[in-house]
């Protein structure tokens, strides 16, 4: 009882935060805040929903890999997201000059 | 608990299905390409929850190979596109 408490509880907490996530995405101004959103906001909610699926996975077998997938996709993401910002530095430098025009004006 | 977490399933699917509309505005290359890496993750969640709801653990496996195929096509995008053997043929001055 106590343990699919918890288990919604995480569940749902990730799922504010994937949907915050997605917002950020699609409403941040630039590239670079976009970054922050995807790869925080994102992680953040499959951490929550790894940490809520714990209590309910069927053996320990079953949650050692949930764990495991939980930190190969920071690996992925860590690394993934600094290339995503080098392609976006390297493109984005009209971008970058919108806001400094929107900034002095 | 199988019923709610399919209504999880079934959210996290709409939520990701809205975050692609990033693919269509997209302003710039890195744009699309966050769009697809949330793909890796938000699927990898899914895939996740699917896998404690209908108790398989088959598609955890799943899960492990969309988050592995995001970050090898963030890598493979960002690689230069001109390769070696193009260079030495066309250009005289350089060397290897």
């Amino acid at each position: 009882m106590l343990a699919d408490a918890f288990t919604i509880l995480m569940v749902v907490a990730g799922c504010f935060f994937f949907l915050a996530g997605t917002v950020g995405l699609l409403r941040f101004p630039d590239s670079l805040c976009r970054l922050h959103a995807l790869t925080k906001a994102d992680n953040l909610g499959l951490g929550l929903i790894v940490l809520g699926l714990l209590p309910q996975a069927g053996s320990v077998q079953a949650g050692f890999k949930l764990v495991v997938i939980w930190a190969l996709v920071q690996f992925a993401s860590a690394s993934a997201s600094q290339i995503i910002a080098r392609v976006a530095h390297r493109t984005d430098t009209e971008g970058r000059a919108g806001i400094e025009s929107r900034r002095n004006s | 608990m199988t019923e709610f977490l399919m209504a999880t399933v079934v959210f996290l699917l709409v939520v990701i299905g809205a975050a692609l509309v990033r693919l269509l505005v997209g302003q710039s290359a890195a744009d699309r390409l966050m769009a697809v890496q949330i793909l890796g993750t938000g699927g990898g969640a899914i895939c996740l929850l699917l896998a404690v709801a209908i108790d398989s653990n088959a598609i955890m496996d799943v899960a492990l190979t969309l988050a592995i195929l995001a970050a090898f096509a963030v890598a493979a995008f960002s690689l230069p596109s001109q390769r070696p053997a193009d260079t030495t043929s066309e250009d005289p001055d350089h060397a290897g």
